[in-house]
Protein backbone atom coordinates (compact mmCIF):
# COMPACT_ATOMS: atom_id res chain seq x y z
CA UNK A 1 0.00 0.00 0.00
CA UNK A 2 1.13 3.53 -0.60
CA UNK A 3 0.62 5.94 1.98
CA UNK A 4 -0.77 9.72 1.50
CA UNK A 5 2.30 11.73 2.69
CA UNK A 6 0.74 14.09 5.06
CA UNK A 7 -1.67 11.53 6.87
CA UNK A 8 1.72 9.28 7.03
CA UNK A 9 3.72 12.10 8.87
CA UNK A 10 0.85 13.09 10.80
CA UNK A 11 0.49 9.77 11.73
CA UNK A 12 4.54 9.65 12.63
CA UNK A 13 4.55 13.05 14.95
CA UNK A 14 0.74 12.54 16.34
CA UNK A 15 2.23 11.17 20.17
CA UNK A 16 5.50 12.17 19.50
CA UNK A 17 7.62 12.50 23.28
CA UNK A 18 9.36 15.31 24.24
CA UNK A 19 12.74 14.38 23.64
CA UNK A 20 11.98 13.48 20.16
CA UNK A 21 13.81 16.14 17.54
CA UNK A 22 13.09 15.85 13.99
CA UNK A 23 14.99 16.97 10.78
CA UNK A 24 12.44 16.84 7.83
CA UNK A 25 14.40 17.29 4.36
CA UNK A 26 14.01 19.96 2.36
CA UNK A 27 11.15 20.55 0.11
CA UNK A 28 7.91 18.48 0.43
CA UNK A 29 8.87 16.85 3.84
CA UNK A 30 9.68 20.39 5.51
CA UNK A 31 6.33 21.49 4.43
CA UNK A 32 4.74 18.27 5.57
CA UNK A 33 6.28 18.28 9.11
CA UNK A 34 5.37 22.18 9.46
CA UNK A 35 1.70 20.90 8.46
CA UNK A 36 1.38 18.21 11.29
CA UNK A 37 1.83 20.81 13.54
CA UNK A 38 4.73 23.74 13.97
CA UNK A 39 7.16 22.52 17.00
CA UNK A 40 10.30 24.14 18.28
CA UNK A 41 11.75 20.79 18.09
CA UNK A 42 11.84 20.07 14.26
CA UNK A 43 15.53 22.00 12.24
CA UNK A 44 13.28 22.40 8.53
CA UNK A 45 15.40 22.37 6.24
CA UNK A 46 15.21 24.59 2.86
CA UNK A 47 18.59 23.11 1.41
CA UNK A 48 21.54 21.14 2.10
CA UNK A 49 19.97 18.61 -0.10
CA UNK A 50 21.50 15.25 0.55
CA UNK A 51 22.57 16.50 4.26
CA UNK A 52 19.89 15.35 6.61
CA UNK A 53 21.04 12.42 7.63
CA UNK A 54 24.09 13.56 8.19
CA UNK A 55 22.64 16.56 9.95
CA UNK A 56 20.63 14.03 12.55
CA UNK A 57 23.32 12.14 12.89
CA UNK A 58 25.71 15.34 14.29
CA UNK A 59 22.34 15.99 16.76
CA UNK A 60 22.25 12.27 17.38
CA UNK A 61 25.74 11.68 18.23
CA UNK A 62 25.98 15.09 20.61
CA UNK A 63 22.75 14.22 22.60
CA UNK A 64 22.87 10.33 23.15
CA UNK A 65 19.37 10.83 25.28
CA UNK A 66 17.42 12.48 22.65
CA UNK A 67 15.74 10.51 19.79
CA UNK A 68 16.65 12.00 16.10
CA UNK A 69 14.53 11.31 13.34
CA UNK A 70 15.31 12.63 9.67
CA UNK A 71 12.50 12.48 7.68
CA UNK A 72 13.00 12.67 4.21
CA UNK A 73 12.71 12.30 0.34
CA UNK A 74 13.86 9.80 -1.96
CA UNK A 75 15.53 12.38 -4.16
CA UNK A 76 17.35 13.94 -0.80
CA UNK A 77 18.42 10.66 0.26
CA UNK A 78 19.93 9.59 -3.08
CA UNK A 79 21.94 13.15 -2.75
CA UNK A 80 23.52 12.10 0.74
CA UNK A 81 23.67 7.99 -0.28
CA UNK A 82 27.35 7.88 1.50
CA UNK A 83 25.77 9.44 4.78
CA UNK A 84 24.15 5.78 4.86
CA UNK A 85 27.32 4.30 4.64
CA UNK A 86 29.17 6.97 7.38
CA UNK A 87 26.04 6.27 9.60
CA UNK A 88 26.35 2.17 9.82
CA UNK A 89 30.29 2.84 10.54
CA UNK A 90 28.69 5.19 13.82
CA UNK A 91 26.02 2.78 14.99
CA UNK A 92 24.25 5.62 16.65
CA UNK A 93 21.69 4.04 19.26
CA UNK A 94 18.92 7.08 19.08
CA UNK A 95 19.23 7.76 15.02
CA UNK A 96 15.78 6.94 12.77
CA UNK A 97 16.18 7.62 9.40
CA UNK A 98 12.85 7.62 7.70
CA UNK A 99 12.34 7.80 3.38
CA UNK A 100 8.83 9.20 2.22
CA UNK A 101 9.59 7.78 -1.35
CA UNK A 102 7.15 8.52 -4.30
CA UNK A 103 9.72 7.98 -6.93
CA UNK A 104 9.45 11.69 -8.25
CA UNK A 105 11.62 14.88 -7.48
CA UNK A 106 8.76 17.14 -6.24
CA UNK A 107 9.93 20.05 -5.94
CA UNK A 108 11.31 20.36 -9.05
CA UNK A 109 8.47 19.33 -11.19
CA UNK A 110 7.90 15.49 -10.71
CA UNK A 111 10.78 13.84 -12.60
CA UNK A 112 11.27 10.41 -12.00
CA UNK A 113 13.86 9.37 -9.21
CA UNK A 114 16.37 6.41 -9.54
CA UNK A 115 13.62 4.63 -7.13
CA UNK A 116 11.58 4.25 -9.78
CA UNK A 117 13.70 2.35 -12.15
CA UNK A 118 15.15 -0.49 -9.64
CA UNK A 119 17.01 1.23 -6.96
CA UNK A 120 15.93 -0.09 -3.29
CA UNK A 121 16.43 2.35 -0.51
CA UNK A 122 16.05 -0.28 2.03
CA UNK A 123 18.41 -2.64 -0.01
CA UNK A 124 21.38 -0.31 0.26
CA UNK A 125 20.47 0.55 3.94
CA UNK A 126 20.52 -2.96 5.05
CA UNK A 127 23.96 -3.06 2.97
CA UNK A 128 25.39 -0.06 4.95
CA UNK A 129 25.27 -1.85 7.97
CA UNK A 130 22.00 -0.35 9.40
CA UNK A 131 20.82 -2.94 11.95
CA UNK A 132 17.25 -2.31 11.34
CA UNK A 133 15.54 -1.48 8.06
CA UNK A 134 11.67 -1.34 7.61
CA UNK A 135 10.07 -1.56 4.32
CA UNK A 136 6.34 -0.11 5.54
CA UNK A 137 3.59 -1.81 3.98
CA UNK A 138 0.13 -1.22 5.83
CA UNK A 139 -1.12 1.60 8.68
CA UNK A 140 -0.25 -1.06 11.63
CA UNK A 141 3.44 -1.06 10.51
CA UNK A 142 3.65 2.55 10.15
CA UNK A 143 1.78 3.46 13.66
CA UNK A 144 5.06 0.72 14.88
CA UNK A 145 7.10 2.92 13.28
CA UNK A 146 5.75 5.82 14.82
CA UNK A 147 6.53 3.91 18.32
CA UNK A 148 10.19 2.92 17.02
CA UNK A 149 10.96 6.40 16.17
CA UNK A 150 10.92 6.90 20.26
CA UNK A 151 12.66 3.43 21.39
CA UNK A 152 14.21 1.66 18.65
CA UNK A 153 17.80 0.69 19.58
CA UNK A 154 20.06 1.44 17.48
CA UNK A 155 20.04 3.11 13.86
CA UNK A 156 17.17 2.41 12.00
CA UNK A 157 15.77 2.86 8.29
CA UNK A 158 12.75 2.99 7.22
CA UNK A 159 10.55 3.48 3.73
CA UNK A 160 7.43 4.57 3.42
CA UNK A 161 6.07 4.33 0.21
CA UNK A 162 3.96 7.41 -0.60
CA UNK A 163 1.88 8.73 -3.54
CA UNK A 164 3.10 11.02 -5.83
CA UNK A 165 0.56 13.70 -4.70
CA UNK A 166 1.30 17.45 -3.96
CA UNK A 167 -0.39 18.80 -1.32
CA UNK A 168 -0.78 22.33 -0.84
CA UNK A 169 2.37 24.02 -0.14
CA UNK A 170 2.46 24.96 3.85
CA UNK A 171 5.69 26.95 4.44
CA UNK A 172 7.44 27.06 8.06
CA UNK A 173 9.42 29.70 9.42
CA UNK A 174 12.67 30.79 6.19
CA UNK A 175 15.23 32.37 8.49
CA UNK A 176 17.70 29.75 8.86
CA UNK A 177 19.62 31.80 12.08
CA UNK A 178 15.65 31.95 13.65
CA UNK A 179 15.48 27.78 12.64
CA UNK A 180 18.56 27.06 14.26
CA UNK A 181 18.45 29.10 17.48
CA UNK A 182 14.89 27.83 18.28
CA UNK A 183 15.87 23.98 17.73
CA UNK A 184 19.01 24.88 19.58
CA UNK A 185 17.20 26.13 22.44
CA UNK A 186 14.73 22.99 22.17
CA UNK A 187 17.67 20.88 22.80
CA UNK A 188 18.71 22.84 25.97
CA UNK A 189 15.21 22.79 27.34
CA UNK A 190 14.95 18.90 26.63
CA UNK A 191 18.72 18.15 28.02
CA UNK A 192 16.86 19.07 31.39
CA UNK A 193 13.98 17.25 31.42
CA UNK B 1 51.75 1.33 -3.22
CA UNK B 2 52.02 5.04 -1.65
CA UNK B 3 53.66 6.83 1.57
CA UNK B 4 54.65 9.40 2.76
CA UNK B 5 57.95 9.83 4.66
CA UNK B 6 59.06 11.95 7.09
CA UNK B 7 62.76 12.76 8.23
CA UNK B 8 61.69 13.92 11.50
CA UNK B 9 58.14 13.64 13.26
CA UNK B 10 56.74 16.54 12.82
CA UNK B 11 54.98 18.21 16.50
CA UNK B 12 52.67 20.76 14.82
CA UNK B 13 50.42 17.53 14.41
CA UNK B 14 49.80 16.83 18.18
CA UNK B 15 50.03 20.63 18.89
CA UNK B 16 47.08 21.27 16.76
CA UNK B 17 45.10 18.46 18.74
CA UNK B 18 45.70 20.07 21.91
CA UNK B 19 43.69 23.14 20.31
CA UNK B 20 41.06 21.82 19.42
CA UNK B 21 40.83 19.48 23.37
CA UNK B 22 41.56 22.94 24.44
CA UNK B 23 38.88 24.49 22.14
CA UNK B 24 36.26 21.86 23.51
CA UNK B 25 35.88 19.94 19.83
CA UNK B 26 34.02 16.95 20.48
CA UNK B 27 32.92 15.57 17.19
CA UNK B 28 35.75 15.65 14.51
CA UNK B 29 34.41 14.17 10.52
CA UNK B 30 37.21 13.59 8.36
CA UNK B 31 37.75 11.71 4.95
CA UNK B 32 40.80 9.42 5.36
CA UNK B 33 43.98 11.99 4.50
CA UNK B 34 47.70 11.16 4.68
CA UNK B 35 48.25 14.57 5.95
CA UNK B 36 46.08 14.75 8.65
CA UNK B 37 47.12 10.81 9.78
CA UNK B 38 48.68 11.94 12.73
CA UNK B 39 45.74 14.07 13.99
CA UNK B 40 43.19 11.69 13.04
CA UNK B 41 44.61 9.05 14.52
CA UNK B 42 44.74 11.46 17.81
CA UNK B 43 41.32 11.66 17.52
CA UNK B 44 40.32 8.48 17.33
CA UNK B 45 42.17 7.39 20.39
CA UNK B 46 40.50 10.04 22.08
CA UNK B 47 37.44 8.74 23.99
CA UNK B 48 35.86 12.17 24.26
CA UNK B 49 35.90 12.72 20.86
CA UNK B 50 33.90 11.26 18.18
CA UNK B 51 35.21 10.57 15.30
CA UNK B 52 33.45 10.08 12.48
CA UNK B 53 34.89 8.88 9.59
CA UNK B 54 33.29 10.22 5.99
CA UNK B 55 32.95 9.23 2.85
CA UNK B 56 33.04 12.88 1.62
CA UNK B 57 33.74 16.16 3.11
CA UNK B 58 30.30 17.62 2.41
CA UNK B 59 28.64 15.07 5.32
CA UNK B 60 30.89 16.67 7.37
CA UNK B 61 29.40 20.36 6.96
CA UNK B 62 26.06 19.14 7.69
CA UNK B 63 27.88 16.58 10.53
CA UNK B 64 28.94 20.28 11.89
CA UNK B 65 25.80 21.71 11.69
CA UNK B 66 23.42 18.77 13.40
CA UNK B 67 26.36 18.71 16.14
CA UNK B 68 26.03 22.53 17.07
CA UNK B 69 22.18 22.04 17.12
CA UNK B 70 23.06 19.51 19.93
CA UNK B 71 25.77 22.09 22.17
CA UNK B 72 28.75 20.03 20.76
CA UNK B 73 31.64 21.79 19.13
CA UNK B 74 32.96 19.64 15.69
CA UNK B 75 36.08 19.94 13.41
CA UNK B 76 36.17 18.95 9.84
CA UNK B 77 39.04 17.67 8.56
CA UNK B 78 40.24 17.79 4.70
CA UNK B 79 42.37 17.69 1.96
CA UNK B 80 42.58 20.45 -0.84
CA UNK B 81 40.24 18.48 -2.68
CA UNK B 82 37.77 17.58 -0.56
CA UNK B 83 36.82 21.39 -0.81
CA UNK B 84 35.36 21.23 -3.72
CA UNK B 85 33.09 18.63 -2.44
CA UNK B 86 31.87 20.70 0.13
CA UNK B 87 30.76 23.68 -1.74
CA UNK B 88 27.02 23.74 -2.06
CA UNK B 89 26.98 22.00 1.27
CA UNK B 90 28.24 25.50 2.94
CA UNK B 91 25.39 27.27 2.22
CA UNK B 92 23.98 25.18 5.33
CA UNK B 93 26.43 27.02 7.66
CA UNK B 94 25.90 30.76 5.86
CA UNK B 95 22.24 30.69 5.67
CA UNK B 96 21.95 29.39 9.19
CA UNK B 97 25.20 31.29 10.64
CA UNK B 98 26.32 27.80 12.22
CA UNK B 99 30.09 27.65 12.99
CA UNK B 100 32.25 25.23 10.56
CA UNK B 101 35.70 24.80 11.62
CA UNK B 102 37.94 23.39 9.00
CA UNK B 103 41.81 22.82 8.73
CA UNK B 104 42.95 21.79 4.81
CA UNK B 105 45.71 19.63 4.31
CA UNK B 106 47.40 21.26 0.83
CA UNK B 107 47.78 19.12 -2.21
CA UNK B 108 48.64 19.98 -5.65
CA UNK B 109 50.97 23.38 -5.11
CA UNK B 110 54.31 22.62 -4.04
CA UNK B 111 56.90 19.33 -5.03
CA UNK B 112 52.99 17.61 -6.57
CA UNK B 113 53.70 14.39 -8.03
CA UNK B 114 50.52 14.24 -9.38
CA UNK B 115 48.99 16.68 -11.90
CA UNK B 116 45.70 16.30 -11.49
CA UNK B 117 45.79 17.33 -7.98
CA UNK B 118 46.76 20.71 -9.24
CA UNK B 119 43.26 21.99 -10.42
CA UNK B 120 41.69 22.08 -7.73
CA UNK B 121 44.73 22.25 -5.28
CA UNK B 122 45.42 26.00 -7.07
CA UNK B 123 41.76 27.46 -6.11
CA UNK B 124 41.14 26.46 -2.78
CA UNK B 125 41.77 29.94 -1.08
CA UNK B 126 39.58 31.73 -3.74
CA UNK B 127 36.93 28.95 -3.23
CA UNK B 128 36.69 28.63 0.25
CA UNK B 129 36.56 32.77 0.43
CA UNK B 130 33.59 32.57 -1.98
CA UNK B 131 32.14 30.90 -0.15
CA UNK B 132 32.14 32.75 3.29
CA UNK B 133 34.62 31.19 4.86
CA UNK B 134 37.63 33.05 6.85
CA UNK B 135 40.95 31.91 5.68
CA UNK B 136 44.26 32.03 6.89
CA UNK B 137 47.28 29.69 5.49
CA UNK B 138 49.77 28.16 7.35
CA UNK B 139 53.68 27.50 5.75
CA UNK B 140 55.71 27.02 9.06
CA UNK B 141 55.21 24.57 11.80
CA UNK B 142 54.85 27.76 14.59
CA UNK B 143 52.45 29.60 12.59
CA UNK B 144 49.97 26.74 12.91
CA UNK B 145 48.83 27.07 16.58
CA UNK B 146 48.04 30.56 16.25
CA UNK B 147 46.55 30.41 13.12
CA UNK B 148 44.16 27.69 14.42
CA UNK B 149 43.36 29.52 17.65
CA UNK B 150 42.47 32.40 15.74
CA UNK B 151 40.07 29.84 13.11
CA UNK B 152 38.26 28.88 16.61
CA UNK B 153 38.02 31.86 17.78
CA UNK B 154 36.32 33.33 14.88
CA UNK B 155 34.10 30.26 14.12
CA UNK B 156 32.48 30.09 17.49
CA UNK B 157 32.94 33.57 18.48
CA UNK B 158 31.27 34.80 15.31
CA UNK B 159 29.14 31.95 14.37
CA UNK B 160 30.91 31.33 10.81
CA UNK B 161 32.91 29.41 8.54
CA UNK B 162 36.75 30.02 9.57
CA UNK B 163 39.54 27.80 7.76
CA UNK B 164 43.12 27.10 8.09
CA UNK B 165 45.08 25.68 5.38
CA UNK B 166 47.77 23.62 6.13
CA UNK B 167 50.66 24.21 3.32
CA UNK B 168 52.37 21.51 1.65
CA UNK B 169 55.48 22.71 2.45
CA UNK B 170 54.70 22.16 6.29
CA UNK B 171 53.07 18.93 5.19
CA UNK B 172 56.18 17.97 3.28
CA UNK B 173 55.24 16.93 -0.21
CA UNK B 174 53.74 13.53 -0.85
CA UNK B 175 56.87 10.93 -1.39
CA UNK B 176 56.03 7.93 -3.82
CA UNK B 177 57.51 4.33 -3.58
CA UNK B 178 56.95 1.25 -4.87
Amino acid sequence: MMFERRAAMATLLADRPNNLFVVPGLGSCTWDAFAAGDDDRNFYLWGAMGGAAMIGLGLALAQPKLRVAVITGDGEMLMGLGSLATIGVQQPNNLSIVVFDNGFYGETGMQASHTQSGVDLVDVARGCGIPRVLDIADDAGLRELAELLASAEGPLFARVPITPDEPPRVLPEKDGVAIKERVRRAVEKAEQL
Amino acid sequence: MTATTDTEPAVWPDQLFDVLKRADIRQVGYVPDAGHSRLIARCKADSEIHDVVLTTEEEGVALAAGAWLGGQRSALLMQSSGVGNCVNMLSLIRACRFPMLMLVTMRGEWQEFNPWQVPMGSIVEPTLKLCDTHVAKVERPEQVVPAVQNAVQLAFGDDRAAAVILSQKLIGAKVWVK
